[in-house]
């Protein structure tokens, strides 16, 4: 996405499920120079079912953080989360919390 | 092309013929990347009989494939540490075939729909979903070749060996945008 590519910490965001706050994985999505803003955000509602404007605040926190903690759960879970970001295109990792 | 747009659960765009040549031969191009990636996948006894497939367990060389099939842990550049490297590598044997899977179907569902002379196209949601998937592959593909970063200029000079494609790549960056547009009003 166009904006900064600096990645910086970002402060934890959880999905709209704020239990998974305690979970051992997490989810990250990094910013890129080519994915659009707008597809990005589409991709986070596609898959997670998340609301526009949830999704349109993860897909801000990658934009200018340079990332965002877009779900978190076990590690299988988090795993299958990866995997379809990266069908979807998207620079996505996943780490321990 | 116009603009996508809506009209009785579908989704319509044209191409003009020489859009739509361009348009399926870097869908085609990239859809030979993947698939030569494929075969690289080991082969062996289990897996055919279970059918469960097994990818390779180290990242393509090619920047490209390597930005379409990313590592699934952000690894150190010069100290990666060897717990992370080693389930990294677990984790691509384990669901790059899942994802080149993914990346396959999307490819064909473009060519399939996409007439060669162009032309009309009528996509049902999901034919459009699997759409702007394809498309931000290809951009994937193409952005990484041309080493676009955030302060890519329009127009690169003429003598720039890139030039005419980076008119390609905004090309596509707006049927991308378009169709989501269309998806999301």
């Amino acid at each position: 996405m166009e904006g900064m590519t600096t990645p910086v910490e970002a402060e934890q965001t959880l999905g709209e499920d704020t239990s998974a706050g305690d979970q051992p994985w997490q989810t990250i999505v990094w910013n890129d120079p080519v994915n659009l803003m707008s597809y990005v955000t589409y991709v986070f509602q596609k898959l997670f079912g998340y609301s526009r404007d949830h999704a349109t605040k993860l897909m801000l926190d990658v934009h200018h953080k340079g990332r965002a903690i877009v779900t978190s759960g076990s590690k299988e879970k988090v795993e299958g989360d990866v995997a379809k970001l990266h069908a979807a295109g998207l620079w996505a990792t996943m780490e321990q919390t | 092309m116009k603009s996508w747009r809506r009209k009785g659960g579908r989704v319509l765009g044209g191409f003009e013929q020489q859009e739509a040549a361009v348009l399926r031969g870097l869908v085609s191009q990239v859809d030979d990347m993947l698939r030569a990636r494929a075969e690289e996948a080991p082969q062996d006894e289990l897996a055919e009989l279970t059918g469960i497939k097994t990818g390779p367990s180290e990242g393509p060389d090619d920047p490209v494939l390597g930005r379409l099939l990313p590592d699934f842990h952000k690894l150190d550049p010069d100290q990666p540490s060897q717990d992370e490297v080693d389930s990294a590598a677990a984790l691509r044997s384990l669901h790059e075939p899942q994802v080149l899977d993914a990346k396959l179907g999307v490819a064909a569902e473009l060519l399939k729909t996409l007439p060669p002379e162009g032309g009309n196209v009528k996509l049902t949601y999901e034919q459009a979903d699997a759409w702007v998937s394809a498309l931000n592959d290809v951009r994937l593909a193409l952005g990484t070749a041309l080493d676009v970063d955030d302060d890519m200029p329009e127009e690169l000079p003429e003598d720039d060996p890139r030039s005419s494609h980076l008119g390609i790549y905004h090309w596509l960056t707006w049927v991308q945008e378009s169709l989501v547009q269309a998806l999301t009003e």
